[in-house]
């Protein structure tokens, strides 16, 4: 029975680590860059969703309907700017700054609102819970955030197979400049692309909130989760992120069962062991990523 | 013209002034450093030690980043791991400063199968790779009790020294490092490596398809600044002198040498020293705010990331045509020719 207990836990931390890392690849397949402050922006979401929102009389509970189309708005803006802006220099440039940029917003948030956890208010929906065995409880909120994660992951696989916009976004990923030759407005595209990421990761970063508590430092953490989620499903993958994230939380799960102080260790070693053994990840394409 | 008459009238120097000069300087300013801590107050000894810690760490970065295009964000693995080392060593009975050479090698050969896992991975892929490496390293490192786990362990070995000797002694290990870290990387650079380096640095496609051994360039780097920044953590040990994974571990060391390297200027020798400057200054003069000088310090180097990428020491560089610390090859007319 703890072993079952040890998957399903694993698998609904591992929803939330897709939906946290959807954007990061999908930011990567477009525009070929890491965002190295994705995580950053999630907390950000999450302090904007404690702090802000109820100044505007938005309940926390209700926050991401707010939050949510602010982040798209913010992220076509920061990519349209700034990111394009090092884009145009080099790839390696991106790097730099989205470094820096991650490190300047924890600062600041330390600065603004200290170390303290922080939390999104939903009343007594945080300790609600079902019973499936004498021994596995299954959080309602955990559920619903897995929910999401498969929603979002699915929605966007129908919109970048199906839509104009979503061909307009392959289309640039593919080839850059044939796609401006025929008319797509490539930095536009980007700013979608960039959207979308950072509607997801503030999503993530409020359904992370109303689950448990975050600092300034919960961005960097879980940026490498999700990372590690992309790596092991495989680089380009959408579902494979799903199957990565699952992994990762399954491993993590495993190794708090084996000693609490393995958690995050335990998933660390599961992305060295697929790194060294199947780089490709799970689900990725054959050549590696350049 | 016959093309050898055309390359004789080519004249081919790495200096912009005579290099008398540059010697000159460099062993004045060696031998000033050197009796600094009985010369100068105390308290600047300590800014100068930590100063040439962070020149150290932001020389191997930019080793790395600047010169073979590598952006690791996770060299605080090396900065603990060669801390720790030192502590090993130094539990073990050995003198803290006689371990400093073999904490740095000790972090070249832990790099050696790391490069093998990392170097499946390229650009932001790899950089957080190096992220998760570092993590590792810090919780393994963490779960030791002979190293102290997680609450850490006072460095011993340096007790033999009266208060006064022992920050003599912190800031000649500092200076020291720092000197054959700078030196050593120059001096790399100048070699048939730093030829490979700045082809791979141009065009890689081209400088592999000339027969460059690209791969086997960046792993030498890759292993060459992980020894640095383990010397850097042994210096760091020995300097507070206590050892604690959430300090020596930690990711501001990296934030510290990617932004040094970044407002001096990548992909030049001066540049990190510059930057290391720059980043004493404000932290004399915002200090007292919190983090503040950080804040500062980091969006002035995404300022100059963007609007000015060759750093300060490349914007003067390229503004006075100086060149201190020469690495790479000038080619002009000779003015006898015409």
């Amino acid at each position: 029975m703890t072993w079952l207990n040890i998957v399903i836990q694993g698998a609904l931390v591992g929803g939330f680590y897709a939906l946290f890392a959807c954007g990061l690849s999908l930011m990567f397949g477009v525009m070929k860059v890491i965002n190295l402050a994705h995580g950053d922006v999630a907390v950000v979401a999450g302090y904007t969703a404690v702090f802000l929102a109820p100044k505007f009389g938005v309940s926390p509970l209700w926050s991401f309907v707010v939050v949510v189309p602010v982040f798209a708005l913010l992220g076509y803006v920061v990519q349209r700017t700034l990111i394009q802006k090092s884009i145009d220099r080099d790839p390696f440039t991106t790097l730099l700054v989205t470094f820096g940029l991650s490190v300047l917003i924890e600062n600041l948030l330390l600065e603004v609102y200290t170390a303290n956890g922080q939390s999104i208010n939903i009343g007594s929906l945080i300790g609600s819970s079902f019973q499936l065995s004498s021994t596995i409880y299954i959080s309602y909120v955990s559920l619903v955030v897995l929910g999401v994660a498969v929603a979002v992951l699915g929605a966007l696989q129908i919109f970048l197979g199906h839509t104009k916009t979503g061909r307009l976004i392959r289309a640039v990923s593919d080839d850059r400049e044939a796609a401006q030759l025929s008319g797509a407005n490539y930095r536009h595209i980007f700013g979608i692309a960039a959207g979308i990421a950072f509607a997801t990761v503030a999503l993530a970063g409020i359904a992370y909130g109303m689950t448990t508590e975050f600092a300034p430092s919960s961005g960097v953490t879980n940026l490498i989760y999700a990372f590690e989620a992309v790596v092991v499903g495989g680089i380009g993958s959408l579902w494979g992120t799903l199957v990565g994230g699952i992994a990762i939380g399954i491993a993590q799960q495993l190794g708090e069962h084996i000693n609490p102080e393995y958690q995050v260790l335990a998933g660390n070693l599961l992305f060295l062991v697929v790194l060294a053994v199947r780089p490709n990840g799970l689900f990725g394409k054959k050549t590696a990523p350049s | 013209m016959s093309t050898r008459e055309s390359l004789s009238s080519l004249d081919v120097r790495r200096s912009t002034h005579s290099p008398l000069i540059t010697l000159v300087g460099s062993v004045v300013l060696v031998s000033l450093f050197s009796v600094a801590p009985w010369i100068v107050p105390a308290w600047f000894a300590s800014i100068l030690m930590n100063f040439f810690i962070l020149v150290i760490m932001a020389t191997m970065w930019n080793l790395l980043a600047g010169y073979s295009g590598m952006v690791s964000i996770g060299q605080q693995a090396f900065v603990g791991l060669g801390a720790y080392a030192t502590l090993f060593f130094a539990i073990k009975g050995m003198s803290p400063l006689a371990a400093i050479p073999l904490a740095a090698l000790a972090c070249g050969v832990i790099a050696l199968p790391v490069t093998y896992l990392l170097f499946r991975l390229r650009g932001g892929y790899f950089s957080i790779a190096t992220w998760v490496v570092a993590d590792t390293a810090m919780i393994i490192i963490g779960t030791v009790a002979y190293l102290g786990g997680g609450t850490g362990h006072y460095l011993p070995g340096l007790s033999n020294f009266d208060p006064v000797s022992l920050t003599h002694v912190q800031y000649l290990a500092s200076w020291s490092v720092a000197l054959v870290v700078v030196i050593g990387t120059y001096v790399l650079l100048r070699s048939r490596l730093g030829l490979v380096l700045a082809s791979m640095r141009d065009n890689e496609v081209a400088a592999r398809s000339a027969g460059a051994h690209v791969t086997s360039a960046r792993r030498i780097v890759f292993i060459v600044a992980a020894a640095g920044c383990g010397a850097a953590g042994a210096v760091l040990a020995i300097s507070q002198p206590f050892v604690q994974p959430g300090n020596e571990f930690s990711m501001s060391w990296t934030a510290e040498m990617l932004f040094a390297s970044m407002i001096g200027g990548l992909g030049t020798i001066e540049g990190p020293i510059i930057g290391s400057v720059v980043y004493f200054v404000l932290f004399q003069w915002l200090g007292q705010y919190g983090a503040w000088y950080f804040i500062v310090f980091g969006s002035l180097a995404v300022g100059i990331a963007i609007w000015q990428p060759r750093g300060l020491w490349g914007a003067l560089r390229d503004r006075f045509h100086v060149e201190l610390l020469p690495v790479g090859h000038w080619v002009r007319e000779r003015r006898s020719a015409k």
